[in-house]
């Protein structure tokens, strides 16, 4: 794999060197990296000519642009009324369990994160959470087990 | 009347304006003062405090006065109960989100939040307070930034960015973790921060002020074995009377110094005097440059820019690392005076340099980064020892007990206490320049610069950019290489417009032969020390007052200044020479952007 | 007025040539098929209710060729889903009705704001744009939709804080007017419209502006998703005649033990049981077809809770009422809750919530007393110590 700066660079090729192309731009390195590192946002910044802080000012509004180091798998367990109406609570013991972290944590191998996020859209099949793209919804704690035990045996 | 005016009510007032016009200023226009906390006539208009809402008849919701263009027909409320009621609810809101012990902060009774809570009535525990846990930011040499006391305005973020284009400060996070930021949070040492202190006058409340010495300076005077001197700068004597009780463009330079003494300053001198200097020094500077280009045919950068100015100076590093060369190598006159009072000065007085304190009263927040350079130690110690704002001598004196108004008028001390009026108008935009050509012409052609009573007015003023252009005749034997040349100048203020012209240089495109650079809008009696508020209106006060202090003085340039010949005479040898070269001239860093 | 649940449908029909429709509709004039649209009275189908047609219309006369179509597939209010299942199941009546706008106003680009969390139909998305393109070409529409992803914040829903995010800034919703229609993506004049309501367009053509406005009551015209969820044995989407009452609304789709509706989502209205036979809905209430169905099971100082949490996170945090009034509102109920504060101060309360919906700058804040303010005022002995 190249390096973050060779990276950046091929992405500001493909979606140009304007403002308008912040979002785009961070969202792939969040896709790739996890996470937005300092020294990417200072890239991201320099090759968009714009300060590093008006980086860090649009990244940090967006749930999705995680500015900390995360796991290669970002849990986001939806917290809106209908999920925690059926169960979201339980849903979060039972992760917490398996993971033995808790939300906002990155288990120590840094393979997972745990957060919990807004309505994921799935209100009428809750409780619902996203795995990094993925959409798992009707979650019960047997469910969860499953679907974990999948990502746990995956090798990196 | 043309189609380009509009006809609203408010308050039962009819009222005409252009169109395009806020509700606001319409509003003003007729004398009705609307309450405002995130406008900023500098600023691009915000509209996110909500404070200056008023009744649009016919509209369920309020509107923001600062953010709706009057449009044709409307009728306005700018007090009604609905108004008055909403108006306190908000400015209860930013009370419960704010740190309200007051009686420590240093914008106590200069605060915006305050005024108006108080005008409002408003309820400190009208509501829970939600107030967020937050630790002082003093890393920096010249700015303390304190969340508790911000009212995320973002006055200071579009300050930032709109007049210094240096985006040091960002609205991050969203919804209740909302804050006025940095680059990661990372303390303001560590981030591109060009500590001009703009964002200071431009705050509303204590969540950024200066980093404050004066605390030190007493302790200092306190101290019988300290030699303490002060050098005031141009632009505090026509602002420190903001602080005292005076309308803006006060001139109170006799009191001024009459007070510093009584304060117990060892001695109070002038920074003019090292303004002459640096004009000796920057116009030898220049045509050196222009004679090398001219008839040695040296590669040498050109035009050269001032640098008078930390803030511009820190932003040229850190922007531009690859165009240092332009600037002169002159130091600011603050820091020249440090160097020759703990050498020069210290000689005449006979006073070990180790006890002497060297104070400079600034209208900048940049200065005092500047003195804490470390560069900036060539007389063997730290050349400056601290650097005062205006604001904080205008609290020395306060605090001091004494009568400002009722002060006779004192003296600079002699020695590097005289003063031209050259020196006087480096607190004005174009100021540099003025008494730069003054001087230069003079010494090029020996004769005064062709300009009645020597005013350069095309230098003058707050437009953005000035240029001019002065040609040269009839130059003396030496500089007969300059005959017929049209020397061009440009005067930029405000790091967006420094840009505009450091863009031209990066391009080649540049005309000029000398630019005046100065970090604040209007110069120094714009800068980030000085008294809040400072706006356009309050800038040209303090220019006028700067010109007519200039008008007054019985020498207008530099190079005759008596003190400033006595000075070559007996140390400095001569412009440029070693002993200046060691003394006042310095080498600039490279920085990153990023 | 009709009060009986009239089921239809017509946005997942599975019958009906899409490409037909919009070969039909490119049988108008550019202006008439401005002019049907707004003939039909079609409302926009996000939750604010411009008339569609009207701002195509403001949208076309503006000087300049530059303009832009946004469609905004944000769709973050909590109880909605009926977004995702259209660019699900029919993604080409979205395309095809901006087409059709393309063709109405002669605007050349598109985009769809697609929400971060429905990333995972981008593919499926990008597969059938690629499809429309080549189709297009046949009707000579020279116009292209590229995908914009979100990520994760609920106000890049309105459309001028949709904007800021495209333009590569921080979410913040502008100072209006302007109005994007004058002055939208990039400064230039631009058309932001919901999934939905692109979509809806192509039932008017299908049915013509005449028919269309048949449906539904006196200003909400046509039929309209739900998205229902909650206490519910039929959650899901379903495409229902406006102008039912709530009281129908839930003997059809609630569970026999219905304590209470929030209609519109959380910036939505929550109807107690004793309101059921008089709230109309889709009437005084947003369009955005959320409906939550609470049992008496469910404590609505927890339901309120949850929203005020919502807000006081997702309040882009630039206005103070908005801000600074979340986070009081819901430090407030929890203050009453623990006796902390006594039960007048949510009178308090429900008056700060008032000054939200005259003060704040967009309709996240403005809406914020609608939840509140029914929610404590019908549900106050939950509330209190």
């Amino acid at each position: 794999m190249n390096s973050t700066k060779e990276f950046i660079k091929e992405l500001s090729e493909k979606y140009g060197k304007e403002r308008k192309s912040l979002m785009p731009i961070l969202q792939k390195i969040v896709e790739r990296n996890s996470y937005l590192s300092v020294d990417a946002m200072r890239e991201v910044a320099q090759i968009l000519d714009i300060s590093a802080a008006e980086v860090y000012g649009t990244a940090s509004f967006f749930s999705f642009l995680d500015t900390q180091a995360r796991g290669k798998y970002k849990i986001r367990v939806c917290k809106s009324i209908t999920c925690d109406m059926k169960g979201k609570s339980e849903i979060l013991k039972t992760i917490e369990n398996i993971l033995k972290i808790k939300v906002g944590e990155t288990s120590k191998e840094g393979k997972f994160s745990l957060l919990e996020t807004n309505c994921l859209g799935w209100c009428h099949k809750g409780p619902a959470m996203l795995i990094n793209d993925e959409v798992y919804t009707e979650l019960t704690p047997e469910k969860i087990r499953n679907v974990l035990s999948e990502y746990i045996r995956e090798r990196k | 009347m043309t189609n380009n005016n509009i006809t609203l009510t408010i308050d039962g007032t009819t009222v005409t304006v252009e169109k395009g016009t806020s509700v606001l200023d319409a509003a003003k226009k007729v004398d009705i003062k609307i309450p405002t906390l995130c406008h900023h006539e500098d600023l691009c208009v915000a509209g996110n405090c909500r404070v200056c809402v008023v009744e649009e008849i016919g509209k369920k919701t309020l509107t923001a006065s600062c953010a709706t263009p009057a449009t044709e027909g409307m009728n306005i409320l700018t007090s009604s109960p609905k108004v008055r009621r909403a108006r306190k609810d908000v400015m209860a809101l930013l009370v419960s989100e704010h740190n309200t012990q007051c009686t420590t902060c240093y914008r106590n009774r200069n605060c915006e939040l305050q005024t108006l809570a108080s005008e409002y009535n408003v309820d400190n525990n009208i509501y829970l307070s939600v107030l967020k846990d937050s630790t002082i930011d003093k890393s920096s040499w010249s700015i303390e930034k304190d969340d508790s006391k911000c009212i995320r305005c973002q006055r200071c973020v579009r300050t930032c960015a709109e007049i210094q284009h240096v985006n040091a400060l960002s609205v991050t996070e969203k919804g209740r973790d909302m804050r006025v930021s940095t680059f990661m949070h990372f303390p303001l040492n560590e981030i591109v921060c060009t500590n001009c202190g703009q964002c200071i006058i431009h705050c509303p409340t204590g969540a950024l002020t200066e980093r404050r010495y004066y605390d030190d300076i007493w302790e200092a005077i306190d101290n019988p074995e300290k030699h303490v001197v002060i050098n005031t700068a141009p632009s505090v004597r026509v602002a420190l009377g903001e602080m005292l009780g005076y309308e803006p463009g006060k001139i109170v330079t006799g009191k001024m110094v009459t007070a510093l003494k009584k304060i117990g300053f060892d001695s109070v001198l002038d920074t003019d005097f090292t303004a002459d200097l640096t004009i000796m020094e920057e116009g030898s500077e220049l045509l050196d440059r222009l004679k090398r280009a001219l008839v040695d045919k040296e590669q040498v950068a050109l035009p050269m820019i001032t640098s008078c100015s930390p803030g511009w100076v820190k932003f040229i590093e850190h922007m531009y690392p690859e165009h240092l060369e332009h600037l002169s190598s002159c130091k600011s006159p603050q820091q020249m005076f440090g160097a020759v009072v703990k050498t020069y000065y210290a000689e005449k007085k006979g006073i070990d340099p180790k006890n002497i304190v060297c104070v400079a009263g600034m209208p900048c927040a940049a200065k005092k980064y500047e003195a804490n350079r470390p560069e900036m130690r060539d007389s063997g110690y730290q050349d400056v020892d601290a650097g005062l704002t205006t604001r904080e001598i205008g609290h020395m004196i306060k605090q001091s007990g004494l009568k400002f108004e009722d002060l006779e008028d004192g003296e600079f001390d002699s020695h590097m206490g005289v003063s031209t009026g050259a020196g006087v108008i480096f607190g004005a935009t174009g100021g540099v320049m003025e008494a730069a050509l003054r001087t230069a012409y003079f010494i090029i052609t020996g004769r005064p610069v062709p300009f009645k009573n020597l005013n350069i007015l095309p230098v003058r003023g707050l437009e953005s950019i000035k240029e001019a252009t002065v040609k040269l005749e009839n130059c003396l034997p030496e500089y007969k290489f300059l005959e017929g040349v049209e020397l061009k100048v440009a005067i930029a203020h405000g790091l967006t417009n420094a840009r505009v012209i450091m863009d031209q240089i990066v391009d080649g495109k540049s005309p000029y032969h000398f630019i005046e650079i100065m970090a604040c809008p209007g110069g120094c009696i714009g800068g980030g020390g000085q008294p809040i508020p400072t706006t356009d209106e309050v800038r040209k006060k303090r220019m006028d007052a700067i010109y007519e202090e200039d008008m007054g003085k019985p020498i207008r340039m530099s190079h005759e200044n008596p003190n400033i010949a006595q000075i070559y005479k007996e140390f400095l040898e001569k412009p440029l020479g070693e002993k200046s070269h060691h003394l006042l001239h310095t080498k600039y860093r490279k920085r990153k952007r990023y | 007025m009709n009060t009986n649940i009239n089921k239809l449908e017509y946005i997942f029909s599975k019958d009906c040539d899409d490409n037909q429709v919009l070969a039909k509709a490119l049988s108008f004039s550019n202006d008439e098929v401005i002019e049907e649209l707004i003939k039909s009275g079609l409302r926009g189908r996000g939750g604010a209710g411009f008339p569609a047609g009207l701002k195509w219309k403001f949208t076309a006369t503006q000087p300049g060729d530059e303009k832009y179509i946004i469609c905004n597939a944000d769709e973050g209010e909590p109880g909605t889903f009926k977004d995702r299942e259209i660019l699900t199941q029919v993604p080409k009546k979205v395309l095809n009705g901006m087409a059709l706008c393309a063709y109405g106003t002669g605007i050349k680009k598109g985009y769809i704001y697609l929400r971060g969390e429905y990333k995972y139909l981008v593919s499926h998305l990008q597969k059938n744009i690629d499809e429309f393109h080549e189709e297009i070409k046949k009707y000579g529409i020279d116009f292209n939709i590229d995908i914009f992803l979100g990520s994760g914040a609920y106000v890049c829903g309105e459309e001028t804080a949709l904007i800021e995010s495209m333009e590569g800034k921080r979410g913040e919703p502008r100072n209006k007017p302007p109005y994007p229609n004058t002055v939208g993506y990039l400064g230039k004049p631009t058309i932001v419209n919901n999934v939905e309501t692109f979509a809806s367009t192509m039932i008017v053509f299908r049915l013509g502006a005449e028919n269309y406005k048949k449906l539904g009551t006196q200003d909400q015209h046509g039929s309209k998703l739900f998205s229902i969820s909650g206490d519910s044995p039929k959650e899901g989407v379903h495409e229902i005649e406006l102008g039912m009452s709530v009281e129908d609304f839930v003997r059809e789709f609630g569970d026999g033990d219905t304590k209470a509706v929030q209609v519109g989502g959380v910036s939505g209205f929550c109807i107690p049981r004793k309101g059921f036979k008089n709230a109309i809905i889709g009437e005084g209430n947003p369009t955005g077809g959320s409906t939550m169905i609470f049992n008496s099971s469910r404590s609505m100082y927890n339901v309120l809770h949850n929203f005020l949490d919502f807000f006081a996170e997702e309040s882009c945090g630039q206005c103070t009422p908005c801000r600074v009034g979340c986070q009081q509102l819901l430090k407030g109920i929890e203050a009453v809750k623990s006796g902390e504060k006594p039960k007048e101060y949510l009178d308090q309360l429900i008056k700060l919530s008032k000054t939200m919906q005259i003060t704040s700058k967009c309709g996240l804040g403005q809406s914020v007393t609608n939840s509140f303010t029914s929610i404590v005022e019908n549900f106050r002995e939950e509330m209190i110590y």
